[in-house]
């Protein structure tokens, strides 16, 4: 049987288009704002990436550290993120959605157990940050054999040779890693040269579902869309941050910025 | 399972394919982008440290640049007043910038040279880590920039003033505690963007692999010069000898340790209990903390249930960090060294004592070794001898000292 993330990259396929990927980071700026979010962008986005925060993160910038931030203060845990999971899931089950975020906690919690409760709430496929190829190889097995997707990551570090590698040992989808940055880094190489990087790697396996992401904003999106996928998240973490700012409704902001992105890709 | 150490083998070596020390510690839990950076240096650093003419240049820095060997001194008084032991101390704060920590530095800046990087950069608690890289880097003609958390940045003035004008950029850490654990994460975060003109030192035996490798092959200096002090000192290593030192990251004490690991020698780590009345902390393996992974590594690490990185609390910055290196993870669990910890108001009890005795004074980091010193030495034979390693120089804390105790003595 296919994955639900395998499908949603078809219909975008026949619509002849790019996937749109969010990611919002779970417990921002509430537990309940949070599974409002997902509601409301899910309208928009193709496949939804859910960050779980951890405290200690290396690879994130200012934008998504400040929604990690706000979640964790609001005391939010692991079992918060799978009962908003849960929640989503119960009206929107076709909606691929992946939770992002560090090895620790997934540690802390056993892997098998952490695969357990993914499988229980609905989870679609896992993006671990700190966790490369190939020390993630026994992990992404696991994952699997439970018909959840690992989402392998290649960067413009990776040389053709692993490149290979990873490509011929993913799933359903694999991300890119646009530029030498932490998320939510300005764009500081062109789109073009970014694309050129992106066809290079497709060309390894045209099969594979290839999406981008890092840097990507409603500026910069519509220069890209000729990607499998784009993905979309310090820019939402920044509107959440603005909204609570100026006091308006994340939510609606969150689901007017989506909206807009969405359009500039189709 | 219980883990053992190869004998012949050098500590840093003893890791498995995934370089796991012990199949649990140390590892590289990174981002994909520093896969590549990260194999590179561990390539550079294979053959740099099998070649006559980089360890030729190394031991040339530390002779004409670091001054070794620093002194191996009796302390007399010390000794005399407590009545057991015989009390020495290997006075390490004579190095070159006043603290261990110029040896990684300098090691780190001969390596930016040889892969032709132009930029460093480095992360540091108490400001010595920063010290010394700015002080190596204006030496070797590299640029640097120095991560600290903006409570250490108040806490240590006295180092930040000299990170300035060894012409380095301080970039404040304002996330998080505001400590060395944000200021690392902000380092490697940097690095994540920057990697491909610029060189990471970390500051001490932890973060991916290589990096508690380079760090531990660089203090090792201690040790080698230490060994030949003790043989000339007492004609062989003494039946009953105990090497004290501080643990934080845990570089000083790796290097200290190194070249004895095959003796009988015993070891213990003193980490940072923290203030008497406070259930926080900064010592993990004296209080249980368990395995997670912080900053690319495998380690016992101060977290809660669900894996959050917890707070610590130390009067002493460089000892202020919530895991400690996988090299000391594998040592306890190895029966090889104990670790206990001292609280703050004892690190500073021992300050003032070593201080008032003797013609060292101790940073508030080495302070907690000394406690450890002075609880124990009363307890035993005048035949048993206590190293101390005196890593650091209380002159960087002379503000914290005067407020906690009324007034600064040196």
């Amino acid at each position: 049987m296919k994955s639900k993330i395998a499908l949603a990259f078809e219909n975008c396929k026949k619509e002849n288009r790019s996937a749109l990927i969010t990611y919002t980071v779970a417990g921002d700026n509430t537990k309940n704002n949070s599974f409002k979010i997902l509601n409301k962008i899910s309208k928009h986005a193709d496949i939804l990436e859910l960050g779980f925060p951890h405290n200690t993160p290396i690879a994130d910038g200012g934008q998504i550290q400040g929604s990690s931030h706000r979640a964790l203060k609001n005391g939010i845990k692991l079992k918060d993120v799978f009962q908003i999971v849960k929640k989503f899931k119960k009206t929107n089950s076709s909606k691929p959605l992946i939770l992002m975020g560090y090895y620790n906690l997934i540690y802390q919690s056993g892997e098998n157990n952490f695969i357990k409760n993914c499988k229980l709430s609905g989870v679609d496929g896992l993006i671990i940050v700190d966790l490369p190829y190939p020390e993630n190889k026994n992990f992404a097995n696991k994952c699997k054999k439970k018909g959840i997707n690992f989402v392998q990551l290649l960067s413009p570090t990776t040389s053709r040779e692993r490149m290979k590698k990873i490509i011929k040992d993913s799933h359903d989808m694999i991300y890119y890693i646009s530029m030498l940055s932490t998320t939510g880094g300005k764009l500081k190489v062109s789109p073009k040269k970014i694309l050129e990087n992106y066809n290079k790697i497709k060309r390894i396996n045209p099969k594979k579902n290839l999406v981008i992401g890092f840097g990507i904003t409603d500026k910069t999106i519509s220069s890209l869309k000729s990607a499998n996928g784009l993905v979309v998240g310090s820019l939402l973490c920044k509107t959440i941050t603005n909204s609570l700012k100026m006091r308006q409704n994340p939510v609606t902001k969150l689901d007017k910025v989506v909206y807009n992105l969405k359009r500039k890709i189709t | 399972m219980s883990l053992g150490i190869k004998r012949n083998i050098p500590l840093i070596d003893q890791h498995d394919k995934n370089f796991m020390y012990g199949g649990k510690f140390g590892g590289n839990f990174i981002p994909e982008t520093l896969k590549k950076p990260i194999d590179d240096l561990t390539i550079l650093f294979a053959k740099l440290r099998k070649e006559k003419k980089f360890l030729y240049q190394r031991d040339h820095y530390f002779k004409n640049y670091i001054g070794a060997p620093t002194p191996f001194i009796k302390l007399e008084n010390l000794t005399d007043h407590l009545g057991g032991a015989q009390i020495y101390a290997k006075v390490v704060s004579e190095a070159n910038g006043g603290a261990h920590k110029i040896y990684n530095a300098t090691v780190h800046c001969l390596i930016a040279k040889k892969a032709g990087k132009k930029y460093i950069i480095g992360d540091t608690g108490a400001g010595y880590a920063g010290k010394m890289l700015s002080m190596a880097a204006k030496e070797f003609g590299l640029k640097c920039k120095i991560f600290m958390g903006a409570k250490d940045i108040k806490r240590q003035r006295p180092n930040v003033e000299a990170i300035k004008k060894n012409g380095a950029e301080i970039v404040p850490v304002t996330t998080g505690s505001q400590t060395l654990v944000d200021a690392v994460s902000e380092c490697m975060r940097y690095w994540v963007s920057n990697c491909d003109t610029t060189h990471m030192c970390v500051g001490s035996t932890v973060g991916p692999n290589i990096f508690i490798k380079i760090c531990a092959w660089s203090t090792a200096q201690i040790s080698r010069e230490l060994m030949q002090q003790v043989k000339e000192e007492f004609g062989k290593i003494p039946n009953k000898l105990k090497l004290i030192n501080c643990v934080g990251g845990g570089s000083s004490a790796a290097g200290f340790w190194n070249e004895f690991m095959n003796t009988h020698a015993e070891f213990i780590g003193v980490e940072a209990g923290g203030p008497k009345n406070s259930k926080l902390h900064a010592a993990p393996l004296t209080n249980g903390s368990k395995i997670g992974i912080l900053h690319g590594a495998a380690q016992y690490v101060i977290q809660n249930k669900e894996g959050q990185i917890g707070s610590t609390e130390s009067i002493s910055a460089g000892l202020d960090y919530p895991g400690i290196s996988p090299l000391h993870c594998f040592l306890k669990d190895a029966k090889r060294a104990k670790y206990t910890s001292a609280s703050d108001e004892d690190a500073l009890k021992a300050y003032q004592l070593v201080s008032k005795l003797e013609n060292i004074s101790p940073s508030l980091e080495p302070s907690h070794a000394f406690a450890e010193a002075i609880r124990i030495a009363p307890k035993l034979k005048s035949s048993e001898v206590i190293i101390v390693n005196s890593c650091g120089d209380s002159l960087k804390d002379k503000d914290i000292i005067k407020q906690k105790l009324g007034s600064y003595i040196r």
